[in-house]
């Protein structure tokens, strides 16, 4: 399990991992700690070593990898770059995370065919290597129809991994990886960063290396777990860390008990990982006769047409009425959207949009088309429309006001519309966040107390529309970010494959203008996609 | 895709003067009742002139989308709308250089269905090849 605090969500990247036994020599000094621009002599003094690389990129999720992708098909040699990292992969983390949440290799993903985190153009998409690979047309009917007869078309998980491994061998990847957790960047004094690596045991001589240099890249993901308040409560107050789980943590055993016997489980959150996990509910249901009944608590009980402020017909603190233009369907509970935003953040008209807002502005409209929301799936829909004819799937509208362990079960108070209602069940399985601020993360709130960074209207890393992180420059060095902790900036969409390439298109675009790399035009774009198409090195 | 009003009508004569020229060049010489490269290319030109208002028509339909997103399929049926209206009017002489009635039907249906149908698939990919920026600019070319 991991702790919040820690800097990733993949319970293997412990951070004490990587803190030797023995004190060894250099390592931060109390003076460097208090210096917001550090002096080549500062760091030298403290004993750390200095490798001089021009571009680092920190996280080595895939943030970090559709960046130095680009750059390398922007003619970047693998010397030039470094990727400081926990992981052995890119997707390590990403596959932990939907693995335990319910999509295995096997199931599909939420994003859709053109977001291809190991292709720039997204060409072929995702169902035309899907159609050739597996010489059938049913992926391309799929991308024809989609979202009007079909859903959306979207990759299964372990075609996104092979490929993601293909790319990466192709690009040298691994010349470019460090292993190490990064404990801090802070300006350097006559221009660029330093970033502070602390490497795992045995790795280096000295308890931290220095890597100074032009460019520095932040792609961490996210910042850490966030339990619900009560629930994290009452796993401290009972010690009980089996019956209550969160989706993001491995939780096999539920299933296996569930299987064995007849019980009842609370599914909290109306996201796409509360579908998910109603559907391992469910498959388990029909593929091995599990007795599950299960309990779906909604905070908030969407029941027509809503927009991120909640339901048209409802009460909607500071949100007017929904717009005519700017209305998405929802029923039985759910708001229904095929991505994490509607589809034109990625490329479109609501991309153009938000690009020209600021302030209360953004912050606004970021409000009216978020909220949470899944897909509408037929297998989804069939499922849950069994379970309420059959009576094993009920709906629960409310928030839980106290919890209290009750035998082997826990005894939940729900207040409701009704009134408080008490609800005895053998689970509870959270599926309501994931996202903890970033000031949880150490290395973030580094950079907001003595970088320069600040916050955006939605909280985040406050970023420029080429990513830059605002206030960070130094010198001639500049600081860029993406990924979840830069959500709420000129670019909605940030936290997703897609997301990140936008991201990466636009650094690249930044740094080609400083020279750092070469501009991708129409020829070398042409010439490095044959090669991309080969298999050969960019 | 995923136009803005903008992008959308970069593509679209970006797409009828590039792709749309060359087909026709190429493809005049054989349609059947053998019209003339003028014939083929005031057509073209026709196209062309009433694309720029059904685009702004379908932008306005994009509007009720909460996605905002234009499906591929829309990309590929809008043939039929667009394709009836050019033909009504070539057919009926409405068209400046052109006299009633003197257009072969299926030499109209082959020239402007092949037009379409490689306008409609180098959209939906290869267009992302020499342009990584179109994409996710909404579809513009400047
Ligand atoms: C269940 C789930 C399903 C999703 N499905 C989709 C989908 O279908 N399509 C889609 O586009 N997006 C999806 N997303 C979003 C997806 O997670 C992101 O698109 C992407 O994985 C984020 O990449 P990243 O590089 O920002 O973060 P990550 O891939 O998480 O990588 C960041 C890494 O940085 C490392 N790190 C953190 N701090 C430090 C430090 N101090 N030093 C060194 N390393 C550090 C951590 O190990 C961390 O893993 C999904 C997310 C979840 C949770």
């Amino acid at each position: 399990m991991s702790e919040p605090a820690a800097a990733s969500v993949v319970p293997t990247t412990d951070p004490s991992t990587y803190l030797p036994s023995q004190p060894i020599s250099g390592d931060l000094t109390d003076q460097m700690l208090q210096t917001d621009f550090w002096t080549d002599e500062l760091v030298a003094a403290a004993g750390i070593p200095i490798v001089d690389i021009p571009f680092v990129t920190i996280g080595g999720g895939i943030g970090s990898f559709v960046t130095v992708d680009y750059l390398r098909i922007a003619g970047v040699p693998t010397s030039q770059m470094r990727v400081l990292s926990t992981l052995d992969f890119p997707w390590q983390t990403y596959e932990y995370l939907t693995r335990v949440s319910q999509v295995p290799r096997p199931e599909r993903i939420r994003s859709d065919s053109a977001s291809r985190p190991d292709n720039i153009w997204g060409f072929p998409s995702y169902a035309v290597s899907e159609a050739i690979q597996k010489k059938t047309l049913a992926p391309l009917w799929s991308v024809f129809a989609e979202p009007i007869f079909t859903d959306y078309y979207t990759p299964k998980a372990g075609h996104v991994f092979e490929n993601l491994e293909r790319e990466s061998n192709r690009i040298a990847y691994n010349e470019m990886l460090v292993k190490g957790l990064v404990r801090i960047v802070r300006r350097r004094y006559g221009g660029g960063y330093f970033t502070i690596l602390t490497p795992p045991e045995g790795a280096s001589a000295t308890k931290r290396v220095a890597f100074r240099s032009q460019y520095v890249h932040i792609a961490v993901g996210y910042p850490g777990l966030k339990f619900l308040p009560e629930l994290q409560r009452y796993r401290t107050e009972n010690n009980d860390y089996r019956h209550i789980v969160n989706a993001y943590e491995a939780h096999e055993h539920v299933y296996e008990r569930l299987v064995q016997t007849p019980s009842t489980v609370l599914v909290r959150g109306g996201g796409i990982v509360a579908s998910r996990i109603l559907q391992r509910l469910m498959d388990d249901r029909e593929k091995y006769g599990a007795q599950t009944n299960i309990v779906h608590l909604f905070r908030t009980y969407i029941n027509g047409t809503n927009d991120g402020y909640g339901n048209e017909g409802d009460a909607r603190p500071g949100g007017g009425r929904t717009r005519t233009f700017m209305r998405r369907r929802g029923e039985n509970g759910w708001a229904y959207q095929g991505f994490n935003y509607p589809k034109s953040v990625w490329g479109g008209q609501l991309k153009a949009q938000v690009r020209k807002l600021d302030g209360e502005q953004r912050a606004e409209l970021y409000k009216r088309m978020g909220g949470t929301n899944t897909p509408w799936r037929k297998s989804w829909q069939r499922q849950m429309n069994q379970g309420r004819r059959e009576g094993w799937y009920n709906v629960v509208v409310g928030t839980v006001e106290d919890m209290q362990p009750s035998g082997e079960r826990i005894l939940n108070q729900v207040r409701t519309a009704q009134g408080v209602v008490p609800l005895e069940v053998d689970f509870v399985i959270d599926c309501t966040g994931l996202e903890a601020d970033i000031a949880e993360h150490r290395l973030l709130k580094d950079l907001l107390d003595h970088g320069g960074a600040s916050r955006n209207p939605v909280g985040r890393l406050n970023v420029d529309r080429n990513f830059e992180l605002i206030g960070t420059a130094s010198g001639s060095g500049t600081l860029y970010a993406s990924g979840a902790t830069t959500l709420g900036g000129y670019f909605p969409g940030v936290d997703t494959f897609l997301g990140l390439q936008v991201a990466a298109q636009e650094i690249y675009g930044d740094l080609a203008k400083r020279g750092f790399c070469k501009r991708i035009g129409p020829v070398r774009s042409t010439l490095q996609w044959w090669k991309w198409l080969a298999g050969s090195a960019p | 895709m995923l136009p803005t009003l903008n992008g959308r009508l970069q593509t679209r004569i970006f797409m009828l003067v590039v792709f749309g020229s060359l087909v026709t060049l190429v493809l005049t010489p054989v349609l059947p009742g053998d019209p003339d490269h003028g014939t083929t290319f005031i057509i073209l030109a026709t196209v062309l002139v009433l694309g720029i208002v059904w685009e702004l028509i379908y932008h306005g339909i994009q509007q009720f989308r909460w996605e905002k997103d234009w499906p591929t399929m829309f990309g590929l049926i809008t043939i039929l709308n667009e394709g009836a209206l050019v033909w009504l009017l070539v057919d009926a002489g409405v068209v400046p250089g052109i006299d009633e009635g003197s257009v072969p039907f299926w030499a109209f249906f082959i020239d402007f269905s092949v037009i379409w149908f490689v306008i409609w698939v180098w959209t939906n990919g290869p267009m992302r090849v020499p342009l990584i920026r179109w994409r996710f600019f909404g579809g513009r070319i400047v």
